[in-house]
């Protein structure tokens, strides 16, 4: 505990916080009843900085700093909130929406998306970006799951989860930039994996459609990401 | 003052919107006020006025009919609201862009047609290669998301448009709503 005993003061939208130094920006934040908006980031999971919806201001730094994988400082001066901020998360979400075919109509999560309702939330009404239109596969071959790579973001939870609490590590990523995409083991269709437990973790913390649960659509699709810090804290033997 | 004049536009979508539009109920009254419907499909005007106040358009820009339609509305128009998720994102239409025109008129017209296996030449408008939003063919002024927007979504979008304000949007609908 010594090193996380540590303590740094600093201003989060003005406000004075204060934070153990191995904390990141938005742990902080978070703490403090201070919303930064996320999508690859949760609770129990480490962090990737994959979705850039978290980018935060920092006084003395040109360049925005993605808030989950930044570490307090002394004195640090950070805005959550502003203009420029604004019109980079709209602009993630937009290339998140351009990239792949999201036709929340008709998709199982409909009303259960964090993708969609983030949209929302940041005033988003519709995409600037000319849309992509990929073809992409529906992975419908494992018993229980399906994977649609058409709602994918990308955003790695689900290989995080079946590697870091799972321990399966039945999906990764394959290739490079607009072309990647999740597989399971080597690249073959989901229900042929040898590795994966049928666990269901991945679906439960996929925010978006691309993951879920075969027969259930709609508002039963809620997923419920929220026992991943328990089972973490349970592993630690801190209860 | 003169009553504002408003068009509704069905382009390729399925009239969710306009089903949507009808399901004002007695707020339509209200609404009727101060409007009055100059275009729309219905209604028996067979030609879109050339000095419009609000055009609501319904549906994607999907065929060279649609796209000749859509830029004599918006010249026609002084503010062009996409309505919908087709006209503001393309939605189901777009689901053919993955996979080509032919593609798609050889589905319809040949492998599942049960007589006369052939693809129409005339008297249809051509596809276009891509379905479209509306913005990508003409400006637009007000993005109304939603399969379909919600009566009430269309009456606020409406009550504020003909007082000549900008509706807030974002708080009152979302893609796929």
């Amino acid at each position: 505990m010594s090193a996380a005993a540590e303590v740094k003061t600093l201003k989060i939208d003005g406000t004075d916080v204060s934070a153990r130094a191995d904390q990141t920006i938005l742990d902080a934040a978070r703490e403090n009843k201070i919303s930064i908006p996320t999508l690859c980031h949760l609770d129990g999971l480490s962090d990737v900085g994959a979705c850039r919806l978290c980018l935060v201001e920092v006084k003395g730094m040109r360049r925005l700093l993605p808030s989950c994988v930044t570490r307090v400082e002394e004195g640090m001066e950070v805005t959550t909130q502003s203009d420029r901020l604004q019109k980079y998360r709209r602009m993630t979400l937009e290339l998140l929406f351009a990239e792949r075919n999201h036709i929340c109509s008709i998709c199982v999560s409909n009303g259960a998306c964090e993708l969609q309702s983030l949209a929302q939330s940041q005033g988003l009404t519709h995409v600037e970006f000319p849309y992509r239109y990929p073809r992409l596969p529906v992975d419908a071959s494992h018993e229980r799951f399906v994977m649609d790579h058409n709602r994918c973001i990308m955003c790695t939870r689900c290989v995080r989860v079946c590697s870091e609490i799972e321990g399966a590590h039945t999906w990764d990523v394959m290739g490079r930039g607009i072309d990647s995409r999740v597989i399971s083991d080597l690249g073959q269709p989901w229900g042929s994996s040898d590795s994966c437990t049928s666990c269901g973790k991945c679906v439960q913390v996929c925010p978006t459609g691309a993951l879920f649960e075969k027969s259930k659509v709609g508002s039963k699709t809620g997923k419920n990401p929220d026992f991943l810090p328990y089972l973490n804290m349970m592993r630690d033997g801190n209860q | 003052m003169s009553k504002a004049k408003l068009a509704t536009v069905w382009l390729d979508g399925c009239s969710g919107c306009h089903m949507s539009l009808l399901d004002m109920d007695e707020r339509l009254l209200e609404l009727s006020a101060q409007f009055d419907l100059v275009y729309s499909p219905l209604v028996d005007f067979k030609t879109f006025p050339p000095d419009v106040d609000v055009a609501l358009v319904e549906g994607s820009v999907s065929s060279n009919e649609d796209e000749e339609k859509i830029r004599m509305i918006r010249r026609r128009s002084k503010t062009l609201v996409s309505l919908g998720d087709c006209a503001v994102t393309g939605n189901v239409p777009s689901m053919r862009n993955a996979f080509g025109v032919d593609a798609v008129m050889d589905r319809v017209y040949r492998e599942n047609a049960a007589a006369q296996q052939q693809t129409p030449t005339q008297s249809l408008p051509q596809l276009l290669p891509r379905v479209r939003p509306v913005h990508e063919i003409v400006p637009v002024d007000v993005f109304v998301p939603g399969c379909p927007p919600s009566a009430d979504t269309i009456y606020n979008v409406l009550r504020e448009l003909l007082a000549g304000r900008v509706p807030d949007v974002a708080s009152l609908t979302r893609f796929g709503a």
